[in-house]
């Protein structure tokens, strides 16, 4: 089987984000980057169960600029067999990057798809469905425990109300969820391998999709700030203040 | 010009976010009518008739609707959504599943998490964990909207007759299956609406140490809570978590104990009315967004808290 395994590059999850003067978004310059948390449990996935031997073949891709390819190296480092880097200098929705990876899949034909089930900078939350429904495939989202089996998956699913389990036909979009598995670190020695795996390029523009944004970004601006508290000498004056303060209790 | 909103519930009532959802769906458009698509849900649709701020219920009651699997649910969404201008969910994790292949089946784009309706077309949706927020304008005919529920109060239950209409199910492509549903049975209160919400986090050091979170919530007749570290430890389960993956909550009250307030924490409970901080640690960044910080050895802390709490003569429940 093969699986087609979907990367994202974005602001690393430790930056505190600085938004912009203008209003026009969030600064990205010299801020450090790197591959979407979640992706990172999709890819360790897809390597598990290539290790199981159920898997032959991983391809990671990622759709961005020239240095969203370091998302894909990553990929290639843990174990993805190859790699496909569609180029997109300017932002697309989750719907034209769902387009987009159709596209893909027609032509590389996988049996799962494995995604994120939230980037961590715009917090969609859609690709993966959106692409699902589009190739008209079942969909796992959520999914914090996989198994494969030989013609489906069972999966179960982290929902508001506790866990819940579906079992998908294949082919299927899966996206993984933070507890799904813990990512590994790549070996210094896969590092250089991973260098000589073939990345495949492609131009976004040019896959005859319509990736024409349609939501419209009027302005990006700072929260409220909560103003600044105080500390409390100990619980007799932190339940004093709860009671007669804040009135809360 | 209308609202479709596709109410989430058990078959047998509403689930309270519905409400929430409703209120803003009537911003965007007071022409609110409700998709309740279940299997055995008359009463379900009876409660949405019920709700003033519903025109019109729309109800589809199959057994392919029972489990609201997106693949079944969406078509039925998608078939039905002709007639209008929006369709809304909440951005729960009810929504989030299935709203974006009605997104895809209708090629508009989906505004994901609205916290603010400012006109039909433009709204104000949380990035980056809540630290920034987007106002963005939808240039499509048609909109496919999730909201988030914790920022529109719930509409009021009861007082209007709305028709109920049944419509027609959609087929069902049939691959894919419910298996199970392991619901964390709770006697607290849900942790989405609870007025108090106390959170432990890695400080807790264990599950069995969740004891003292889980007395003071009863004292107080709060949820629990937790970060991502004591859900990822094995400390609680998962629908304890509050954060950017997790549950978002705004309480009156909201203490966190031995959470050190990572990002991604925050991102779920920095609009609690009140915040109190519980840590040993002076420095931790918890401790630059709460109202009230007490430095001090948990394991000390709340069970003089306890003993603080069954000394007042009244507690507001």
């Amino acid at each position: 089987m093969k699986i087609l395994v979907a990367v994202k590059r974005v602001i690393d999850y430790n930056v505190q984000i600085r938004v912009k003067q203008d209003g026009s978004g969030v600064h990205t310059d010299n801020v450090k980057m790197s591959t979407n948390p979640p992706d990172d449990n999709a890819t360790e996935e897809s390597v598990k169960l290539k290790e199981s031997g159920k898997v032959k073949e991983i391809v990671a891709v990622t759709i961005g600029d020239d240095k969203a390819q370091e998302t894909v190296r990553k990929a290639l480092a843990v174990g993805a067999d190859r790699g496909i880097h569609v180029k997109s200098d300017t932002y697309i929705e989750p719907l034209g990057i769902a387009k987009i990876l159709k596209k893909v899949v027609e032509k590389e034909k996988p049996d799962m798809v494995f995604l994120g089930k939230q980037a961590i900078d715009d917090d969609c939350n859609q690709t993966g469905q959106m692409l699902a429904a589009m190739l008209n495939w079942p969909q796992a989202t959520f999914s914090s425990k996989v198994t494969l089996k030989d013609k489906s998956m069972e999966i179960v699913r982290e929902i508001d109300e506790g866990l819940e389990t579906v079992e998908v036909n294949l082919p299927a979009v899966v996206t993984c969820d933070l507890r799904l598995n813990e990512p590994r670190y790549a070996s210094l020695p896969n590092i250089m391998k991973a260098k000589k795996k073939p990345i495949d390029q492609m131009v976004a523009k040019d896959l005859g999709v319509d990736i024409t944004n349609r939501v419209q970004q009027l302005k990006v601006e700072e929260p409220p700030k909560r103003k600044a508290g105080i500390k409390v000498a100990n619980v007799a004056e932190l339940v004093s203040k709860l009671k007669n303060e804040a009135k809360v209790i | 010009m209308s609202v479709l909103l596709i109410a989430e519930h058990n078959n047998k009532n509403l689930k309270p976010f519905t409400l929430n959802a409703i209120t803003a769906a009537s911003k965007i458009d007071p022409e609110v009518h409700v998709l309740v698509a279940g299997s055995g849900s008359e009463n379900v649709a009876k409660e949405a008739a019920a709700v003033p701020l519903v025109k019109k219920v729309l109800h589809c009651d199959s057994p392919n609707y029972q489990n609201y699997l997106p693949e079944n649910l969406a078509p039925l969404v998608t078939k039905h959504s002709e007639k209008y201008d929006h369709i809304v969910a909440s951005a729960n994790t009810f929504g989030k599943n299935f709203m974006p292949r009605v997104a895809a089946a209708l090629d508009t784009s989906q505004v994901s998490d609205i916290i603010k309706v400012n006109s039909p077309d433009t709204f104000v949706r949380p990035i980056y964990a809540g630290n920034a927020f987007a106002t963005v304008k939808s240039n499509d005919k048609k909109r496919c909207v999730t909201i988030r529920p914790t920022s529109f109060e719930p509409a009021p239950k009861t007082g209007g007759s709305a028709q109920i209409d049944k419509v027609d199910a959609a087929d069902v492509p049939n691959f894919s299956k419910f298996v199970k549903r392991e619901e964390t049975k709770s006697e607290r209160p849900e942790l989405g609406t609870a007025r108090i919400v106390v959170s432990g986090g890695r400080g807790l050091e264990s599950g069995e140490n969740f004891k003292l979170i889980n007395d003071i919530a009863d004292k107080l007749n709060a949820a629990v809570g937790a970060s991502r570290a004591a859900v990822d430890a094995g400390y609680i389960s998962n629908d304890h978590q509050v954060g950017q993956t997790g549950k978002v909550v705004v309480p009156d009250l909201y203490i966190a104990v031995g959470i050190s307030g990572a990002i991604q924490h925050l991102a779920g409970m920095k609009e609690s009315k009140i915040i109190v901080a519980i840590n040993k640690d002076g420095e931790a960044p918890i401790f630059s967004i709460a109202d009230y910080g007490l430095e001090a050895d948990l394991f000390k802390a709340l069970p003089e808290f306890l003993s603080e709490l069954n000394k007042l003569n009244t507690i507001q429940k």
